[in-house]
């Protein structure tokens, strides 16, 4: 195993959070699954936008209101180029991934699918891609099912295939598992939806900051996700479909900027995408994603993918030797997440412990209770890494386990 | 450190071995306490004889807070009255939420305001009043698989 290049340690000192201790400890931040930390640039960007530049998009007639306009619209292109869209147009700005979805499962399956038809879900998603799902299936007479995972957090392809059937009619699926860092075949899902004419939805929270997405590649109806999980703010994220299916699709939300005409009885809606964009947009915050995507891409997906596969390899290993230590977890193809449980040893009680030496990890079900259940634990313990955590960070992780341990011996 | 007086010893050893570990068959009460967002999920079973707590005991699992307060409180409930034990649920709840305790309320907890230390971790509140509001719940009714939650 190669140690990590001095790349990561310097990219460190762009993100002004991890400048700071806590609890008198240089903090170790370790829950970037939950939420990334931001680069000076993207807090400068948004600063310098409220302080300059600031008038609302799609209304003014004055000259601010014409540049937030210009640059609102040209971030759309480049979220389009940086998932490989093949248009702006098929960039929806939502909050989040969970209004993505939302979105959909209101929009898409409420409305087109009928009573009798199959949505098929992975059984450790995150709640933001199962429960709306679950309930639009019990709204509507649709039939909601689990596609099993193995002992490891793989998805049963060979299950899956059998649950296929002309009756299928959505399947969604993370990209990358937040509670296990398991890295989905979609590109193959997709392929085996798509021959029983099913759409796919591909929840890509996890993915988009760590790895390189092709939407035109994967081949996928869907695709969604958020901008705090990319180093950017809170309040956006992006919904790709395919022109023919926001064509087709009713608007979620109804009000102004996504309407053409009102009259007393009758409205018309604006085109793809601002029909699905009612009220004034977060477009600080769409500067902001840009930032973020810029800042992204100067470092590369690749050289990321490089420094995380070596975080995850490291901290695999040296995890690992500890005593009573499992990972809950253990897919081939894996992003840098870590889910862990000790033995006797509650989660809850190893994140308390951590965090009075600095170092941020996550405990708790992670959203995603289906999986807790799955692998048989109330809770686990999870370290996520972004490229900007360093070995030194790891090692400190191991000390902190240890003293956990010690404390409970 | 504050982490020492968290996970003081006393609250480390009854994590570990904890009291009145058992579902009481002859129950009267019972109730069911989850905490959804870490996990913490027990059963209390109560025995009431005339005004009295004659039996408790508890059954789940937890975090080393949750399991050793629920421990640490049946251990000093049982054989007190009704009245005593609400006096008691209301000052172990006000030790673990208020800075200034008054003294007739560490009197009345008397070892069980070793828990005050909670308090510096807002987060960690829930897991000690998990077992309370379960036997608060419990207490509430004669009826059976009551579920209580502290989120």
């Amino acid at each position: 195993m190669t140690s990590l290049p001095l790349y990561s340690t310097e990219l460190k000192k762009d993100f002004p959070v991890l400048q700071q201790t806590m609890n008198g400890k240089p903090l170790i931040y370790l829950d970037n699954a939950a939420t990334t930390q931001k680069p000076q640039a993207v807090i400068d960007a948004m600063t310098s936008f409220y302080q300059d530049s600031y008038a609302t998009v799609h209304r003014g007639v004055y000259r601010l209101g014409h540049e937030s306009t210009a640059i609102y619209d040209a971030v759309r292109k480049q979220v389009s180029r940086f998932i490989n869209a093949d248009s702006e147009k098929e960039i929806v700005y939502v909050k989040g991934t969970t209004e993505a979805i939302n979105l959909v499962a209101n929009s898409f399956a409420g409305e087109f699918l009928q009573a009798g038809d199959e949505i098929l879900v992975s059984e450790i998603e995150h709640h933001a891609n199962f429960v709306p799902w679950q309930q639009v299936a019990k709204r509507n007479g649709l039939v909601f099912r689990t596609i099993p995972v193995n002992d490891v957090g793989e998805l049963d392809m060979t299950a899956y295939e059998s649950m296929l059937s002309p009756k299928t009619k959505l399947v969604a699926i993370g990209h990358v598992s937040n509670a296990l860092g398991t890295i989905h075949p979609v590109k193959e899902v997709v392929k085996k939806a798509h021959s029983v004419g099913a759409k796919v939805l591909i929840d890509g929270a996890q993915s988009v900051a760590h790895m390189k997405v092709d939407v035109q590649d994967l081949d996928c109806d869907f695709y969604a996700f958020s901008g705090h999980k990319l180093l950017g703010p809170t309040g956006i994220g992006v919904l790709y479909a395919k022109k023919e299916l926001l064509e087709a699709m009713p608007p979620y939300m109804l009000g102004g900027d996504m309407i053409e005409t009102v009259g007393l009885t009758e409205t018309t809606f604006a085109p793809i995408p601002e029909k699905f964009e009612a009220g004034t947009p977060a477009f600080v915050e769409v500067i902001g994603l840009s930032a973020a995507i810029s800042y992204i891409e100067k470092i590369g997906l690749e050289a990321i993918e490089a420094i995380e596969a070596n975080l995850l390899a490291i901290a695999t290993e040296k995890l690992s030797k500890i005593d009573g230590l499992k990972i809950i977890g253990t897919a081939k193809n894996k992003a840098a997440v870590i889910s862990f449980v000790l033995d006797n040893i509650h989660p809850h009680d190893i994140g308390t412990i951590l965090d009075e030496y600095g170092i941020a990890i996550r405990a708790g079900h992670h959203c995603a209770q289906p999986a807790m259940t799955r692998y048989c634990v109330p809770a686990t313990a999870r370290a996520s890494f972004s490229f900007y955590n360093t070995e030194s960070d790891i090692d400190k992780l191991v000390s902190g386990i240890h003293a956990v341990v010690e404390m409970f011996a | 450190m504050n982490l020492k007086r968290l996970y003081q010893e006393t609250i480390l050893s009854h994590n570990k071995s904890p009291k009145n570990f058992r579902v009481l068959d002859d129950c009267t009460h019972e109730a069911h306490g989850k905490n959804p967002l870490c996990g913490d999920d027990f059963f209390v079973y109560v025995k009431v004889e005339g005004n009295k707590i004659a039996d408790i005991g508890f059954q789940g699992q937890g975090c080393a807070i949750s399991k050793a307060s629920a421990s640490l409180m049946t251990h000093y409930i049982k054989g007190k009255s009704l009245d005593v034990v609400e006096k008691m649920k209301n000052c172990f709840i006000e030790s673990i939420t208020q800075e200034d305790c008054s003294d007739e309320c560490k009197e009345t907890l008397g070892p069980l305001f070793l828990f005050e230390g909670v308090r510096d971790y807002p987060v960690r509140v829930k897991c000690a009043a998990l077992i309370w509001r379960a036997l608060e719940s419990a207490l509430s009714t004669e009826s059976i698989n009551k579920e209580v939650s502290t989120e």
